[in-house]
């Protein structure tokens, strides 16, 4: 739960922003098959003493919420831009929580974000159990869906040695 | 979007002159609409660090906006290779992952500021004044010292980490 903090922190606080409302978690889950895509969604992964990736996936109206704010025009859910915006989201909250947990002392690289189909959804949640949280706001929902494990052996191998 | 007091180049008062590079379309027209409201002009645009190598060549940008995270060559690497070829070149990098490491090694590979995701464009606006104005290069309308002020202490901070990380 430790790890998984600074990314539920960090959409917390930028969806208050974007949607001007606070948004609520409606609900948590353990997802061990396929996840199913609920609407535009986009995936970072990273690697290093923390492996794993986070799939950010919103409702249109939400996405283009997000659109709208970033661009600072009204954005309707047909124009192109708005699953660029929800990578750009998943960029913003995944480096915000790499921020907190690198300067915690975690080193690990991030990768570009990518925009999923519904069949590189099923596929990404195939191997590897999965934390889902469903973020109520305004504008619809939006689910954080987070696999990741940590590497003590690595870590022991980077540590100083103690005498 | 906001308008602020544009900044101006003191050698011929004509708008600074950005190169935006960012992997993502989204942000580098969300960064572009923010220095048209700071009076500037987009010189170029590139999607990874190697495309943004041939563009400060092409088009001398007065200041490049920098992202850390692209594919084939990333940010950090950008900026070691730019400044190599171009030492007054001026990079200030914009990116989501704000860890100390990586602002340090930015700032080590010659980038001379850092702005984290998501950009507040007063915040951007300030850096910007502060990194043109310290060579000389912007005659910025009503320039504030304390803000100048602020920044000299920032960066002196940021110095201090990097002698004390060597």
């Amino acid at each position: 739960m430790d790890l998984i903090q600074p990314f539920i922190g960090s959409l917390d606080s930028v969806l208050a922003v974007m949607m001007k409302a606070p948004a609520k978690i409606a609900h948590l889950d353990m997802e061990e098959d396929g996840y199913r895509r609920k609407g535009l969604a986009a995936t970072v992964i990273f690697k290093g003493q923390i492996e794993g990736r986070i799939v950010l996936d919103m409702e249109p109206r939400a996405a283009a919420q997000v659109a709208s704010y970033l661009s600072g025009a009204e954005v309707d859910t047909s124009e192109s831009i708005v699953p660029e915006a929800v990578c750009e989201l998943a960029n913003m909250v995944i480096g915000n929580a790499v921020t907190q947990l690198n300067d915690r002392g975690f080193q690990f690289k991030v990768y570009p974000p990518s925009l999923l189909t519904e069949e590189q959804c099923a596929k990404a949640g195939q191997d590897s159990e999965a934390t889902v949280l469903c973020f109520e706001t305004p504008h619809g929902n939006v689910h954080l869906n987070i696999a990741m494990h940590y590497h003590a052996r690595r870590t022991r191998e980077r540590s100083p040695v103690s005498v | 979007m906001k308008q602020f007091e544009p900044l101006t180049r003191k050698k011929d008062n004509q708008p600074v002159r950005y190169l935006i590079v960012d992997d993502s379309v989204f942000a580098r027209k969300s960064l572009a609409k923010m220095v048209e409201s700071f009076g500037g002009q987009l010189a170029g645009e590139a999607g990874d660090g190697c495309t943004a190598i041939t563009e400060y060549a092409r088009t001398k940008p007065d200041l490049v906006l920098m992202d850390i995270t692209m594919p084939q060559m990333e940010g950090i690497e950008a900026v070691e290779r730019i400044v190599q070829e171009h030492p007054e070149a001026r990079v200030v990098m914009v990116s989501s992952v704000g860890y100390q490491d990586n602002i340090l090694a930015a700032l080590q590979k010659g980038a001379r500021h850092f702005v984290q995701k998501p950009v507040r464009p007063d915040a951007l606006y300030e850096i910007i004044r502060y990194v043109l104005n310290d060579d000389g290069v912007t005659a910025p309308v009503g320039a504030g010292e304390n803000s100048r002020r602020e920044w000299t202490s920032f960066n002196r901070s940021l110095a201090h980490s990097i002698q004390f990380s060597r």
